[in-house]
């Protein structure tokens, strides 16, 4: 555990108010807000280090190159990769599936391969394996979870097999915050000779990563989502899957030689990085995965842990408020449907009262609608989240029963 | 109910809460839309709640009016459709290219619903409205 208070001094968005109310934003499974650290990087780099990188042989080239090729050092540290060259940088998580599916799925499935994902994927977990099914006649099969959203062991054994070619699961919903655990999974999907590819979205946010005890070929995570800025994201994958792998997009800083008549690519992760990117997003990133590992693990997670179960406490006793995803092991996510209240009408009403928290299907549509829902309302937590934000929302969630 | 009428009932209340309940009353009152027309055809894509809007053309002394007819499983959202539908329904497709729709929310103080980011279909609708004006 760890003063909240201190903490929450570190993040100026916290003190603005909305709608005449104190911001209670419940919604960092979207979106986290930064702290000052990370807002300091962007403004002192852009201020006193800016040029482009891996470029000219001058001064500010240098430096920023050198910040650069820090922050993927401290992404290597914060997910305990085995070498720097395993990370790559990418947009967000979303393009690093698509690179997995694009540089690795293109040139490695074939008809009749068969990839395994969970019925508990973000949009971004989902579609790229189903435009390769389309397009290479490969099969996606999807293993089934609880109703209460919890893991089944027997689900995910039943369909993997010989032609499972890759896994790719989520180590924690965005949705239920059930956590899967990926070790086992990796463990049994090597078995059968098959890749996993982590979705590391939430879990990055909550949980300590090891890529290395997890075994993993994947990773992916988003900048924005742990502290970070939007517009940047990393890819970890094994460096002997890496090196099979053709690029993603092609252009610049991303070949070792080019004639008019060849290219030759340069080594990961080089490779996949293709194109000036988002640097100072990227050195910021890096500031923002210090902040979380210079409070802890183990006090990060003490303090989150400490308002799941006041959050679950506290919503229980609210009449006709059903939480959906209440797997034994889950972060702080909190879909809840509060007497069948439509969610943007109980989101339009949060709002009024300072409470922001996110609507709809969540980019997991299919699973809003296995779980039984067109949407579903979602509160989630970060490690600035207090029992106050809590005590409002509960609030807030009082006020919205009174108008129904 | 006229759009005047709307506005003038709006300024009697001082707080967001009266605001909201109202709307939620203007919804219920929305006159019940057949199943048949919850339907694909006459869904309002862009908005986080479903939302429908059916045009009916008719002729009136030799004019062409489109009237129109809304719901949402949404409760505000369909006292928003309430509002739209009093603003729109039963006028000229002139008429109706020409309503200046962010005037009369920024008059109703419902501005909120405006911003683009809210996806609360405010936006869809009007754009859908225009639309069926254009081609009917």
């Amino acid at each position: 555990m760890y003063d909240i208070n201190e903490i929450r001094k570190d993040f100026p968005i916290l003190n603005i108010q909305i709608n005449g109310k104190p911001n209670t934003f419940l919604d960092t499974a979207a979106s986290a807000q930064k702290p000052q650290c990370v807002i300091d990087t962007l403004v002192r780099v852009y201020s006193g280090t800016y040029a482009n990188v891996h470029r000219g042989s001058y001064y500010l080239s240098e430096q920023i190159t050198g910040l650069y090729e820090q922050a993927r050092e401290i992404i290597k540290t914060f997910i305990n990769a085995a070498s720097s060259h395993e990370i790559i940088y990418t947009r967000n998580a979303t393009e690093a599936f698509n690179l997995i599916a694009y540089s690795w799925g293109r040139n490695f499935l074939k008809t009749g391969d068969e990839v395994l994902i969970s019925e508990a994927e973000h949009h971004a977990n989902l579609i790229p394996w189903q435009i390769l099914r389309d397009e290479l006649g490969i099969k996606l099969k999807i293993f089934k979870i609880a109703n209460d959203g919890s893991y089944i062991e027997d689900e995910y054994l039943k369909l993997l097999n010989e032609k499972t070619k890759l896994v790719s699961v989520t180590a924690m919903s965005n949705v239920l915050g059930t956590v899967f655990p990926i070790k086992k999974m990796v463990s049994q999907a090597h078995k059968v000779g098959a890749l996993f590819a982590v979705d590391a979205c939430q879990y990055a946010v909550h949980r300590q990563i090891d890529v290395q005890d997890w075994d993993c070929d994947f990773l992916a995570f988003s900048g924005h989502k742990t502290y970070g800025p939007s517009g940047v994201g990393v890819l970890y994958g094994k460096m002997s899957v890496l090196e099979q792998m053709l690029p993603y997009q092609v252009g610049g800083d991303m070949v070792d030689t080019v004639s008019f008549e060849h290219t030759t690519y340069a080594l990961p992760p080089s490779r996949f990085e293709a194109g000036t990117p988002a640097i100072v997003d990227a050195i910021a990133l890096g500031s923002a995965l210090k902040y979380m590992m210079n409070i802890g693990w183990a006090r990060l997670e003490a303090h989150e842990q400490d308002l799941i179960v006041y959050a679950s406490q506290q919503l229980q006793e609210i009449a006709g408020l059903k939480i959906i995803g209440t797997a034994p092991d889950k972060g702080g996510v909190f879909s809840f449907d509060l007497n069948g209240i439509h969610a943007q009408d109980v989101a339009f009403i949060l709002d009024k009262e300072g409470v922001s928290i996110r609507t709809g299907h969540h980019c997991a549509e299919p699973l809003v609608k296995r779980m039984g829902y067109n949407s579903l309302a979602r509160a989630s937590i970060g490690l600035y989240t207090s029992r106050e934000d809590i005590d409002r929302f509960i609030q807030a969630l009082y006020k919205v029963s009174s108008f129904f | 109910m006229d759009i005047q009428e709307l506005i003038e009932n709006f300024e009697l209340f001082d707080d967001w809460e009266d605001k909201y309940r109202y709307l939620i009353d203007l919804g219920e009152h929305l006159p019940q839309l057949p199943p048949a027309l919850h339907s694909e055809e006459w869904k309002v894509s862009g908005c986080q709640s479903q939302v429908w809007l059916v045009p009916d053309v008719i002729e009136e002394a030799g004019k062409k009016l489109i009237n129109f007819r809304g719901d949402s499983d949404a409760a505000i959202v369909k006292g928003i459709i309430a509002i739209v539908l009093s603003i729109f329904t039963h006028k000229t497709p002139q008429q109706i290219k020409e309503i200046e729709v962010e005037n009369i929310f920024a008059k109703l103080g419902l501005s909120e619903h405006l911003s683009p980011s809210r996806r609360n279909g405010l936006g869809a609708m009007t754009e859908k409205i225009r639309y069926y004006a254009s081609i009917l």
